[in-house]
């Protein structure tokens, strides 16, 4: 029964997003059709249906009701709850059902609250989020129904492939969705603003929360999937530059970009055009990342998520919004009036350097992530890896780096370096002293490390500069977010730095008993064991790690898998504030004289990485805060930033 | 703008990028390694028989001057045991096929060819698949072509099927 409700819950929902849609062409065409007032209402009821379609199916999940087939097929009578819950979008249908319900939620928020645009904006920004709904439920409804019964029902179920049963697995998608999602209402605002010629502040400011929510989550959904791969994946790095990897990526980049050049827009009603199509390229984006990954046309470790004839009705999805956006985009933005003026020496001026640099680094992943198929299409069989990708992207994000030293320091409209000499002198010492030291340290380092180290110094500094000369109470939240994500990533690219410059890695064969020295840590192998699990048995080694009289005790395994046959090594972690000991046992040495294989490495700083992108997420979420209390503050304010 | 066709360059950019994907999509996935041996002469070797009765193969049997086919199998592969009656085809079709045998016990190769029969002039054994690792073989079974001078002219990964025996008796027959 509730399966049916859901079902036709989403039909009705699908129905008012059609509304809604018809609704908008009628106002386009310049009649103030009785289909207008409409709209609003039926964003309301299509978000209202689509979050009951959405718990219909998790109570499904929750009471395990095997009579669905996508229940049977992705859940267990005896799975844990919340694996059970996670079961709801742990899978093609389900997923695909969040990401249309977070979307008309949102419609309906965004009819709710956004007081601040025309009316006959918001409208159409609805009726194109209608847009969009409607080729997802077109997709839920004829090819992925995710509440199909199945005759006779089973007994058991078939259980969540055992890969994903991990909490941080469970919750990584739904956060990356999140994302796409805030993305594509940002898409919304922009082609509505377009449509009705309403490309300014109030517009910006509208739209600026749903960018800032979306940069948040994918920000922290990179940094989990960056964690996730390094100890999971057990090789020891943090960035594959995987085309999974680089999908979720070039969305973060373009939101990145948008998010500064928005501040410009609503502040200074400066950067309209560029806005404009970086909120349609970052909403490109994110579908290309669903597409990658749900398609499975380049190869990935994120293979499990395949389907080739789903892909290609997210191919059709994405072809269809993101041309219909760039035509209308081409015709349009003509009459899109140029905006206020700004010299180069600004904080214009600096935003529009970190656009042109986050704008290229995402031109040159793309170039990257897709060459191998255009490769193929000409005959040759490449993959683009590491060596490509750090090449090209690393100098550009150095110059980012250089101009994040200054810009946020700079005045609107337009600045004086003059005015911040101190600082420009102090910043080029810290960065001369700190890479002098460095190399003075370790002469044979390489270069981008030694940058790194030293930008990331400089940068530790700089970014608390803007809130010099400030009243910390009275300051606004969002200068402090911006300081924070500043400081974060000074201290993610300290890590990366570090990690890629510092490394030390050894290789010995140990009797027990033997130990090993390594960056300052005594390893000694205490004892080797074997252990036996459920599909595998192996050989655990116990090794004491021994620094400044601190004792610890780490146990890589070695593990035979029987179906299939396969080899894995478990390593071992042990954090400390100032790094990572990471270790692997391997196979018995040849001789057969009782010594087996131990390879450590010693990763200076490398936790920095996700602490700086969980530094920079918290700063989103501050500035995200801020704006929205600043709102409920001041709601007088909006009647008069409208016109 | 004075320029507007630049304008219209954002939509070129989804549509060439469209038109690969939509490539990507339709073109089914070669995932296939192909051996980096082929168009260069066969590694030297030279193995000892793999069961009674049947001679041994080296490197040198190989390049007299007649072009025939080379059969990587084991007697514990099953897809081997599909392929055995289109290589049994390939023997009437008068094409001479050699064959390696893989990680494989005399008794066990023994027992394979009585049940499907011996198609091969040759088969040698490679134990520790030093032989298959040379040629760039990444399972079994595989077949390769070779010319008449020893050199490896085609590499046919996985069971050789119907339709497969016309392509590689005319490759044999090319490279006479």
């Amino acid at each position: 029964m509730m399966a049916e409700a859901g079902l036709a819950a989403l039909w009705l929902a699908a129905a008012m997003a059609l509304l809604q849609l018809v609704g908008g062409m009628t106002l386009l065409r310049g009649g103030a059709g009785q289909l207008v007032p409409l709209i609003k209402p039926a964003a309301y009821v299509q978000g209202a249906l689509c979050a009951f379609a959405f718990l219909a199916l998790m109570w499904l999940f929750y009471v395990t009701d095997l009579s669905v087939l996508l229940v049977a097929s992705n859940s267990h009578i005896d799975k844990p709850l919340i694996f059970k819950l996670a079961g709801t979008w742990g899978n093609h249908e389900g997923s695909m059902l969040l990401w249309v319900s977070v979307l008309s939620v949102s419609g309906a928020a965004i009819a709710l609250l956004e007081k601040r645009i025309e009316s006959k904006t918001l409208n159409a920004t609805l009726a194109v989020q209608a847009f969009i709904a409607l080729g997802f439920f077109a997709f839920l409804l004829f090819a992925s129904n995710p509440f199909e019964r199945l005759v006779p029902a089973p007994v058991e179920g078939n259980g969540l492939n055992p890969l994903l049963q991990d909490v941080g697995l469970a919750f990584h998608p739904p956060t990356l969705y999140f994302g796409y999602v805030g993305l594509s209402i940002a898409f919304s605002f922009a082609v509505g603003a377009l449509l009705t010629n309403q490309v300014g502040p109030a517009f910006a400011r509208a739209m600026r929360p749903w960018v800032l929510a979306a940069w948040i989550f994918l920000t922290i959904g990179i940094t989990a999937g960056s964690y996730w791969a390094y100890y999971e994946l057990g090789w020891g790095g943090w960035w594959f530059w995987d085309p999974v990897e680089n999908a979720s990526l070039l969305p973060w980049l373009a939101a990145t970009a948008l998010l500064h050049s928005v501040s410009v827009l609503a502040t200074r009603n400066a950067l309209r055009a560029w806005t404009i199509m970086l909120a349609l390229v970052a909403f490109a984006m994110s579908m290309a990342g669903t597409f990658l990954v749900r398609s499975g046309i380049l190869t990935s470790v994120h293979a499990f998520a395949v389907d080739p004839e789903r892909g290609a009705f997210i191919l059709a999805l994405m072809l269809i919004y993101t041309s219909l956006a760039f035509v209308i985009f081409a015709l349009r933005i003509g009459s899109v009036k140029q905006g206020e003026p700004f010299q180069l020496i600004s904080r214009e001026g600096g935003i529009v350097a970190n656009n042109i640099f986050l704008s290229v680094i995402l031109a040159v992943v793309l170039i990257g992530t897709l060459y191998p198929l255009a490769a193929e299409a000409m005959g040759d069989k490449i993959s683009v890896g590491p060596p490509y990708f750090n090449k090209a992207t690393v100098p550009i994000a150095v110059l980012l780096m250089l101009a994040l030293l200054i810009g946020p320091m700079l005045r609107w409209r337009r600045d004086d370096l003059k005015r911040l000499k101190y600082w420009l002198i102090g910043g080029a010492a810290i960065l001369l002293c700190s890479g002098i030291a460095v190399w003075k340290f370790a002469p044979d380092v390489g270069l981008f490390p030694l940058l790194g180290i030293a930008l990331s110094l400089a940068l530790a500094v700089a970014a608390w500069l803007p809130l010099r000369g400030r009243k910390l109470l009275r300051t606004p939240l969002p200068i402090f977010g911006m300081v924070i994500a500043h400081f974060g990533i000074a201290v993610s690219v300290f890590g990366m730095a570090a990690e890629s410059g510092f490394s030390s890695e050894t290789l010995t064969a140990l009797a027990p008993g033997e130990s090993a020295e390594i960056a300052g840590w005594q390893v000694k192998l205490d004892d080797v064991n074997p252990v036996v699990g459920d599909n595998w048995v192996a050989i655990e080694g116990e090794l004491q790690a021994v620094k400044n009289g601190n004792s610890f005790v780490l146990r890589p395994q070695s593990r035979q898998f029987f179906k299939p046959e396969m080899q894995t090594s478990e390593a071992a972690l042990l954090t400390r504030w100032n790094g990572q000991l990471y270790a692997v046992i391997a196979q018995p040495d040849q001789e057969g004289d009782g010594r087996w294989q131990v390879r450590l490495w010693w990763k200076p700083f490398v936790p920095f990485i996700w602490y700086g992108g969980l530094l920079i997420a918290v700063g989103g979420i501050i500035a995200l805060l801020g704006r929205m209390f600043r709102r409920a503050k001041k709601p007088a304010k909006s009647k008069w930033q409208t016109s | 703008m004075n320029r507007p066709w630049l304008l219209w360059i954002p939509l070129a950019v989804v549509a060439f990028i469209g038109g690969l994907a939509m490539y990507g999509l339709a073109v089914p996935k070669d995932e296939q390694v192909h051996s980096a041996m082929i168009g260069q002469k066969l590694p030297a070797f030279s193995l000892p028989a793999a069961t009674a009765g049947v001679e041994g193969l080296a490197s040198g049997d190989m390049a007299d001057g007649k072009p025939r086919l080379l059969n990587i199998f084991a007697s514990w592969c099953l897809p081997c045991k599909a392929e055995a009656p289109y290589l049994e085809a390939l023997k009437k079709a008068g094409i001479e096929i050699d064959a390696i045998a893989i990680r494989d016990r005399p008794e066990d190769v023994a027992a394979f060819l009585n049940e499907f029969g011996n198609p091969f002039r040759r088969i040698g054994s490679d134990s520790e698949m030093a032989v298959q690792l040379k040629l760039g073989s990444s399972g079994v079974p595989e077949t390769y072509v070779i010319g008449g001078d020893g050199t490896i002219l085609y590499q046919h990964i996985g069971d050789i099927r119907a339709e497969h025996v016309p392509m590689l008796i005319e490759k044999v027959n090319a490279a006479k």
